[in-house]
């Protein structure tokens, strides 16, 4: 029976049969636990029992719930200094980085090493460091040097940052790769003919460097802007799942793990994760436009 | 010619050199007191007087963590077979057949990347709750069997593949299944391998989705069991190092050895940017 249909048919059998077991995974395990997330806000709902339909109830409640805000501002906090300092930061080494022939790899690998750990892990080895004396390191230097301790993670002030700084320090090695490669693909002519029209260092880096580098640029804020709206693992492991004190670390995927898994309200928790679906394809969008624009 | 060379170079290349020593102080400070006894850890020098694996023997000893380890390296492991096997043989059928519908289906999966694990990890507690998922294997792995993002780097690789040598093997009569296994797949196995690292690293240090899909301790993966550890050894920080130590060893001894391929993998990643 197959012998009789032409080629071209029945290689379009053959395909249809290899897509027929990822078909059914991408239709039941990402398509309708997406529109179920969407209906899910929409209720309410403590997993047990029925669900209640609300309108969009939740979503008036999100607007006024006071930790909802102070954890939007946290997460905005995480995603502006996380992605302003790191970017920053990986800039600097890969701009030097690129002229280093001798030791090249392996400078390149120890920037890099901290970009392929367990999040939990290094969150547990910087809880560590932060404590105070005798325990903590970062403590026991600032007493060596005659200077006072800091609380860090016990500081309504500080901790954000001290969660902030290991993040930070684990997403480096990755921007430096990427800001290296960029590097590599500006063609040397373009240095070569600015020299020769005696351009210095300065004027190399504003004029050629920086603008050619763009498109690596856009690339990496939008990337990082999404792994800082997504933080999550250290903030957990540092804060023990509260995201204290006083939710002064809480971003808003532990908000998010709190309210479905803590207190059980997943028709309230699904609207949290909305917010988060709707900022995020933003993101995307926007990357699609500026790199469709060069 | 790069910018040209000025003496304070080499001040450059020691400030990156302690740069790059900065980054890997919290391991050096981790693995060594992984090996102090309990009576040193409060003195801060940098290594052991007397290395020892007492903190090792005990903690295999007293808790979950060598369940916790396997259960990684099992989870972790048959994921990453699962995106090698699912991820190439959709990436090969999406690049090399054609058919009505292709473009859809392509279009379909590639708009998976834009869904946030964060907002699907609430219904598949449900549905993983409703069918008495939670607390086994193929609970913690369901959701990352097949990846869009590995789907569309083996399209693109299978698409540099000539046409040529798939109709050859038409010709020597093999089925289509036999051409993609045995002619196209041995053809993008750099592409498989940077595949297999990211899967596998991925899936070893994932945490949201294994955490809140199990509540039994003997079901933990390494970063859910080490999260866990704040009650067991709350101030034994040399046990908790040596804890963290054991879940980071297997990546930094991959990293090691497989340095070439991941960074290469992602400088590819930046410049498809």
């Amino acid at each position: 029976m197959l012998d009789r249909l032409s080629l071209g048919a029945r290689r379009t059998l053959t395909a249809w049969g290899f897509l027929a077991v990822p078909l059914v995974f991408y239709v039941g395990i990402r398509f309708y636990p997406t529109a179920d997330a969407f209906l899910m806000s929409l209720t309410d709902w403590s997993i047990v029992g029925e669900r209640r339909f609300v309108g969009l109830a939740n979503y008036r409640r999100l607007a006024a719930d006071p930790v909802f805000w102070k954890v939007m501002g946290n997460t905005v906090q995480y995603l502006v200094v996380g992605v302003a300092v790191s970017l920053g930061l990986a800039f600097l080494v890969a701009y030097h980085l690129d002229r280093v022939r001798v030791g090249h790899a392996l400078l390149r690998a120890l920037y890099f090493v901290p970009h392929v750990t367990t999040a939990v892990a290094m969150g547990w080895v910087w809880r560590w460091l932060y404590q105070p004396v005798p325990v903590g390191v970062f403590n026991g230097l600032l007493v060596a040097l005659g200077l006072p301790q800091q609380p860090f993670l016990r500081s309504t002030e500080q901790a954000l940052y001290a969660v902030l700084a290991p993040a930070v320090w684990a997403g480096l090695g990755f921007q430096v790769v990427v800001f290296l490669a960029g590097l590599k693909a500006i063609p040397q002519e373009y240095y070569e003919a600015a020299a020769i029209d005696g351009a210095g260092g300065w004027r190399l880096l504003v004029e050629i460097t920086l603008p050619l580098l763009r498109p690596t640029t856009v690339f990496l804020v939008v990337v990082s802007s999404i792994a800082y709206l997504r933080i999550f693992d250290y903030v957990y492991s540092m804060t023990s799942g509260q995201g204290g004190p006083l939710d002064a670390t809480k971003p808003l995927v532990l908000k998010i793990y709190v309210t479905a898994f803590g207190h059980f309200q997943m028709g309230y928790a699904a609207a949290h994760t909305v917010v988060l679906f709707v900022i995020l394809l933003v993101v995307s969008l926007v990357q699609l436009r500026v790199l469709q624009a060069r | 010619m790069k910018p040209r060379a000025r003496p304070g170079r080499g001040v450059v290349w020691l400030l990156l050199l302690l740069g790059g020593v900065l980054m890997v102080i919290p391991f050096v400070y981790m693995l060594s007191t992984s090996l102090k006894h309990n009576v040193e850890v409060y003195e801060l020098s940098l290594l052991p007087r007397a290395p020892t694996l007492h903190n090792y023997r005990r903690l295999i000893g007293a808790s979950g963590f060598p369940r916790w380890f396997l259960n990684s390296f099992v989870i972790a492991g048959l994921t990453t077979l699962s995106v090698l096997f699912f991820d190439s043989l959709v990436g090969y059928t999406l690049a090399k057949f054609r058919f009505r519908g292709r473009r859809l289906v392509f279009m379909a999966i590639l708009s998976t990347l834009m869904i946030p694990t964060e907002m699907l990890v609430l219904p598949w507690y449900v549905l993983s709750r409703n069918l008495g998922w939670l607390d086994t294997y193929w609970g913690i792995m369901f959701p990352g069997l097949m990846t869009g993002f590995g789907t569309f780097l083996m399209k693109q690789f299978f698409e540099g593949v000539p046409d040529e040598l798939i109709d050859a093997g038409r010709v020597d009569g093999l089925g289509e299944f036999q051409i993609w296994r045995r002619v196209a797949l041995p053809l993008v196995i750099p592409a498989l391998s940077a595949l297999a690292i990211f899967t596998f690293l991925g899936n070893w240090t994932a945490f949201l989705w294994p955490l809140i899909a199990t509540t039994d301790k003997s079901l933990y993966t390494l970063p859910v069991g080490l999260a866990s550890f704040s009650g067991e050894f709350q101030t034994e920080w040399e046990m908790v190092m040596t804890g963290a130590s054991f879940a980071t060893l297997p990546t930094l001894l991959v990293f090691v050895l497989l340095q070439r391929y991941i960074v290469r993998g992602v400088m590819l990643a930046g410049l498809k940017g």
